[in-house]
């Protein structure tokens, strides 16, 4: 046990977290030294030095730090929207230890030095680990592939690779791609959409995109794509991920894949677990995101993936915007919403309260099989002895409203604004650190 | 009624044959030979058009004029539009003159309603992408209803309480990118009228079925029972994006030439909302012939958006 400098919360300073409940379960302590948890059990805080720093949890419900596969962190090049900074402190806020910052920056990161730049600034932020993925391709451009080896084998150790905002189109390269990361075990994470398919489009292609005269996105071009890489990766043998998978037809071309047991893996995001595109009625570009919100058979089909594994995990998708990028007509408007600060909040309102998933469950969808999928080695332990101390405690008990004024993401585009949701983040910790204390950084 | 008019899904049955029968009054003091009413002095409405429309703007600048409101025309090309100013800014100039009324013309559909989020008068929407252009559907209605004696005042309008019940209205054309064939569906249904789409099946949009009306792909087959027959205009640039094989196609299979015409009821009559591709979606001796109410249309509009304003205004108290 180390007691020693505890009582500046300094790194490796010692916790002991009294009564929480891990995954749900029967109240414990949880006793934090060195960065790993050193015990876990009903009286296991008398094992803890005296320097310890005592949180009391009781009805609290203690989770394995969640890790995000899905966000915009915006640096470099729009650090109006966000920053590595302040999109890492709203991952924390959120219950988050880890975060892939997806590569659609200025300039995009396509070389080992863009990626490990924005690794290093995660690093010095310190309010979770910030795991950036590469592009595909050089420019996001679709033409030629980016160096993939440099930057799996560069300080940010990258092995999630992604055109995400772009599909990879070409199914040549997309083949070249999948092929090419065996060699290190990346994992090529796909935007599903035939650009073809959706040129201009602006809402789900169905009855109210007809009604508002909005161009459509069908739920075909997300579809065709999917089954055409599932088939490519059966071939060359190699991992792909499907990135916020939104339509029914795509759950059911994932699940005949994984029947064959190829190496297909899929997230959702929070938003499309719950929100349909009659919100768009009101033309309020809040609700303008990419894939689209759809219709309510496809959130139910979406969950019950979710719920029976075909979808693997959630992904927020974070995508800030500044005020002047929703502030506009519908056609001009940036896709995107915020999502790192209500995703637990959301999953829990769509997944647990529904009687969908239990805790362990989606402790599992939101921190065991990310981490799997990212290689994050370090994430998605379980809450036992010896493992990393990277933990959130959340109050399952509160309602509030949600308020973007609030979060500590730099842009305020959330759908789920004025919403009431269940839940509160209460603490995190990362590596045996609070990050987030009585829902404030630490 | 509402204070804005945004969507003809919005008016009521009520409304909408209010709005009309007041058309017809006001379309009395136009045949006059001062036709200028003070209802609006002092009011001021502004013309706010991001799409090149000049027979829409003068449509409803005469609108404001007989009714003595100002009138400024605000063109969004050479001014700070053009530099770049967002819709949003422009609203709170527009607010800060004191606009009573905004017309808005814009290519992006739900323009309209982000605009009603931003200003204190009335926001009439005058198209908005393939959304709606519902005073379009109002002047179509006012047609449509003079044409077949149904006007207030005359002895149909007592047993039609004003509708358009019974009557078979059949809109032809590129329904997908359609802003006056939304408008029409949804006003026309509200007025009574049975309204039949037609249209090449990519041309239509994929959950038409929901829509309250009839959907064919065969014109000859449509054209017997229609009693109002309205002509969209077709874009050509919808060939290159393979809605269709090509212009003479779209024309041989959509396009109302005499032979077709000779297939209508007695009664019929031609509509076509302008402007028109003669030879492509309408033929120029069908668009000439005295089934046709072009021009009466356009007429009719001014007394239609006549009819808006005052409604809309009219009204209203002054505001502090």
């Amino acid at each position: 046990m180390n007691g020693q400098g505890s009582a500046t919360g300094a790194p490796g300073s010692a916790w002991v977290i009294r009564g929480a409940q891990p995954l749900g379960g029967p109240a414990t302590d949880i006793v934090i030294a060195d960065g790993c948890i050193a015990a876990m059990g009903p009286h296991a805080a008398a094992d803890a030095g005296p320097g310890a720093q005592v949180l009391e949890a009781a009805g609290l419900i203690a989770l394995p730090g969640l890790v995000d596969l899905h966000a915009h962190l915006r640096e470099p090049g729009r650090e109006d929207a966000e920053t590595v900074e302040t999109g890492s402190s709203a991952a924390a806020l959120g219950g988050f230890t880890a975060v892939h910052a997806m590569a659609n920056t200025d300039p995009v990161a396509d070389t080992a030095g863009v990626v490990e730049q924005i690794w290093r600034l995660g690093w010095q932020a310190g309010h979770c680990d910030v795991q950036p993925v590469g592009a595909v391709t050089l420019g996001l451009a679709g033409q030629q592939l980016a160096e993939l080896g440099a930057m799996a084998d560069s300080q940010a150790r990258v092995r999630v690779f992604s055109d995400d905002g772009r599909c990879v189109a070409d199914p040549v390269l997309m083949r070249r791609a999948l092929e090419y990361v065996k060699a290190f075990d990346g994992i090529i994470a796909q935007h599903a959409q035939e650009p073809r398919l959706t040129q201009g489009a602006q809402m789900h292609e169905g009855e109210v995109s007809g009604r508002l005269g909005l161009t459509g996105w069908p739920a075909v071009a997300e579809e065709a794509i999917i089954a055409r890489d599932c088939l490519l990766a059966a071939h060359v043998g190699s991992a792909l991920h499907i990135c916020h998978v939104s339509s029914a037809g795509s759950v059911e071309i994932i699940r005949w894949a994984k029947s064959k047991g190829w190496r297909v893996t899929a997230e959702v995001t929070p938003h499309h677990l719950m929100l349909t595109d009659e919100l768009v009625v009101g033309y309020d570009p809040v609700y303008k995101v990419n894939p689209p919100l759809r219709t309510r058979d496809d959130v139910a089909a979406l969950r019950a993936a979710l719920a029976d594994g075909t979808i693997d995990c959630v992904a927020t998708d974070h995508a800030p915007h500044p005020v002047e990028a929703k502030e506009s007509e519908w056609d001009e408007a940036a896709f995107g919403m915020t999502g790192l600060e209500t995703a637990l909040r959301v999953t829990h309102a769509a997944m647990v309260e529904t009687g969908l998933l239990d805790w362990p469950a989606l402790a599992d969808r939101m921190s065991a099989r990310p981490a799997a999928i990212g290689r994050m080695v370090g994430h998605g332990h379980p809450l036992t002895a010896g493992s990393p101390a990277n933990l959130v405690l959340y109050d399952p008990s509160v309602r509030e409203v949600v308020d973007p004024a609030s979060h500590a993401s730099r842009s305020a585009n959330s759908p789920f604004a004025g919403m009431v949701l269940p839940g509160r983040v209460v603490s995190t910790f990362l590596r045996g650190r609070p990050t987030v204390l009585d829902g404030k950084l630490a | 009624m509402n204070r804005h008019l945004i969507s003809s899904a919005d008016l009521t049955r009520a409304d909408a044959v209010r709005i009309l029968d007041t058309a017809d009054e006001l379309a009395r003091i136009s045949d006059r030979p001062i036709k200028k009413l003070p209802t609006l002095r002092g009011r001021t409405v502004v013309n706010l058009f991001y799409e090149d429309s000049t027979r829409t703007r003068i449509s409803f600048e005469a609108a404001a004029k007989r009714l003595s409101a100002d009138v400024i025309n605000f063109s969004a090309k050479g001014s700070s539009v053009a530099k770049g100013e967002s819709l949003k800014d422009t609203a709170l100039t527009l607010e800060a003159m004191g606009a009573d009324a905004v017309v808005i013309r814009h290519s992006a559909s739900g323009a309209p309603h982000r605009l009603a989020e931003w200003v204190r008068g009335s926001v009439l929407n005058a198209g908005d992408g393939s959304h709606e252009h519902p005073t379009q559907a109002l002047l179509d209605a006012f047609t449509i209803r003079r044409r077949f004696g149904r006007d207030s005042g005359s002895a149909a309008a007592a047993e039609s309480g004003g509708g358009l019940d019974g009557l078979r209205v059949t809109i032809v054309g590129d329904i997908l990118h359609s802003r006056v064939a939304r408008s029409n569906v949804w006003l026309l249904h509200t007025l009574g009228a049975d309204v039949t789409l037609v249209a090449p099946p990519t041309l239509l949009p994929l959950a038409v079925g929901t829509w309250p009306c009839s959907v064919s792909y065969d014109l000859d087959a449509a054209l017997p029972k229609s009693d109002v027959v309205m002509m969209l205009r077709v874009q050509r640039e919808r060939m290159s994006a393979a809605y269709f094989p090509s212009v003479r196609e779209y024309s041989r299979r959509y396009g109302l030439d005499a032979a077709r015409v000779a297939q209508l009821p007695e009664r019929a009559i031609v509509m076509h909302p302008g402007p028109m591709n003669r030879g492509v979606e309408i033929a120029a001796g069908v668009a000439d012939s005295p089934r046709s109410t072009v021009v009466e249309q356009v007429a009719n509009g001014v007394s239609v958006r006549m009819a808006v304003l005052y409604l809309l205004l009219g009204g209203a108290e002054e505001r502090a």
